[in-house]
């Protein structure tokens, strides 16, 4: 994995698809009748917690990859993935927690989608606290697989669970109590392209980073079995 | 030798092993003990506040007592090398897998047969009976499955008995809220169909955590 000029190319674009959402939101989207200015975070909450839950899938995937092929590379895609992942879904519980102020009167409720971010988002604490707990770099990548595997197959019995528990959520997409007008469609669909590039973007840059924290180690090794750095 | 014998052989060995020590048990004993008091005095348990508060206590209570022997069945088998002997011993990891996890779960499964009499006595419900029974034994399966399968995890980091409920108790959010579901359902005077819909949550849970547990554990246990 190296850099390459499209990196840049992927940063700008995303920054701009970024702002062009950002735009729509709040130029372009129509007032919510009911809720007013404040169903504006719905369009930036729900992307995110699209990524969020995407974010989760491609740890799994790249999971189940590691175990079969045991390249580094895919190791480093799955921790890259948590870890974007985690701020993401981090996002989506402020948000939540912000839209559910002036809506339903409280900052928090049992709901089940607001109760899935926030077990997702402690599956994600646990991956990411996990990776930082052992010595070894190869133990702990069949470790992280394992555990990221184990917890995305646990989302959807913890969100049937919780579902069958309780549910006052919004319907959205079936007809429920928020209308959506076309205008809405596009500023949603147009928010989550920017949240899928910021993601992608942010993915790739962490990626990077863990190839030269590889090489930064292995120049270290090769200091302290030589005794000096020599030509790098 | 057949897997089921090895099988056996493992959770003989582990129940043998428990019982000269009695360590394990004994930790989880007073553990849950402590819990089911300190409930009552946090929660102010009596009467009626008892009644609504028992299915929650009771599952409560087992979680975070299992840790405690989950925790300590593998560092026991860590600190005395018995892992490395395991793998040498047992060609198939499934094997190894099974009986460490039917050890847990029989372990776990005697400190509830004193914990629900006494829960019955503290609470102030009638734990006792044979449908709750059907429960805690789905609820205790599906725990041991992925306890044994973190714990194995958990005992190779660097604060492992920190480790474990951080990894663990996250992972057990569907089980727990099926069984605490089904025991206040069973509580209410509900039938056993009546929470038919968190018995096949359970089921289900089980059967997917053991599938995915017997196919990943190789990778936890290599060396």
């Amino acid at each position: 994995m190296k850099r390459q000029w499209w990196d840049w190319g992927l940063a700008i674009a995303s920054v701009g698809i970024f702002l062009t959402a950002l735009g729509m939101v709040f130029l372009y989207a129509p007032r919510e009748a009911t809720m007013g200015e404040i169903q504006r975070i719905f369009y930036f909450h729900v992307a995110s917690a699209w990524i969020g839950f995407f974010a989760f899938f491609v740890t799994f995937l790249t999971g189940v990859i590691y175990l079969i092929t045991s390249q580094r590379r895919w190791d480093v895609l799955s921790l890259s993935s948590a870890e974007v992942g985690l701020a993401f879904i981090t996002m989506t519980v402020i948000t939540g927690s912000l839209w559910a102020r002036p809506v339903w009167g409280t900052y928090w409720t049992w709901e089940p989608r607001l109760t899935i971010s926030a077990v997702q988002w402690l599956l994600y604490v646990a991956y990411v606290m996990l990776r930082t707990s052992t010595l070894s770099q190869e133990r702990v990548a069949r470790f992280a697989a394992v555990y990221g595997i184990v917890a995305f197959v646990t989302v959807p019995l913890s969100w049937f669970a919780i579902r069958w528990w309780r549910t006052i959520h919004p319907e959205i997409l079936s007809g429920g109590e928020m209308a959506i007008t076309p205008r809405m469609l596009h500023t949603l669909l147009v928010s989550l392209a920017a949240f899928t590039a910021l993601y992608v973007t942010l993915l790739r840059q962490r990626a990077l980073l863990e190839r030269d924290r590889d090489r930064l180690a292995a120049l270290q090794a090769r200091w302290v079995a030589e005794g000096d750095i020599g030509d790098v | 030798m057949g897997a089921l014998r090895q099988i056996g052989a493992i959770v003989a060995k582990d129940l043998a092993a428990e019982l000269h020590t009695r360590e394990i048990l004994s930790a989880m004993f007073v553990f849950a003990v402590l819990a089911l008091v300190i409930f009552s005095f946090a929660l102010d348990l009596e009467g009626a506040a008892g009644r609504a508060a028992a299915p929650g206590v009771l599952w409560t209570t087992i979680a975070f007592s299992g840790t405690l022997g989950l925790s300590r069945s593998l560092a026991r088998e860590q600190q005395t090398a018995g892992i490395s002997g395991l793998l040498l011993a047992a060609e198939d990891r499934a094997v190894i897998f099974a009986g460490k996890a039917l050890g847990s779960f029989l372990l776990m499964l005697i400190v509830e047969a004193v914990l629900l009499p006494l829960g019955t006595v503290l609470l102030g419900v009638n734990l006792l009976r044979l449908e709750l029974g059907l429960i805690v034994l789905l609820g205790t399966l599906g725990y041991a499955t992925v306890g044994t399968l973190i714990a194995a995890i958990a005992v190779n980091t660097r604060a492992r008995e920190v480790m474990l409920p951080i990894l663990l108790l996250p992972l057990l959010i569907p089980l727990l809220i099926g069984a605490v579901q089904a025991t206040a359902g069973l509580l209410e005077g509900l039938r056993l169909a009546e929470v038919g819909v968190w018995v096949r949550l359970l089921v289900v849970y089980d059967l997917l955590m053991a599938a995915v547990a017997l196919l990943t554990f190789e990778s936890v246990v290599e060396v």
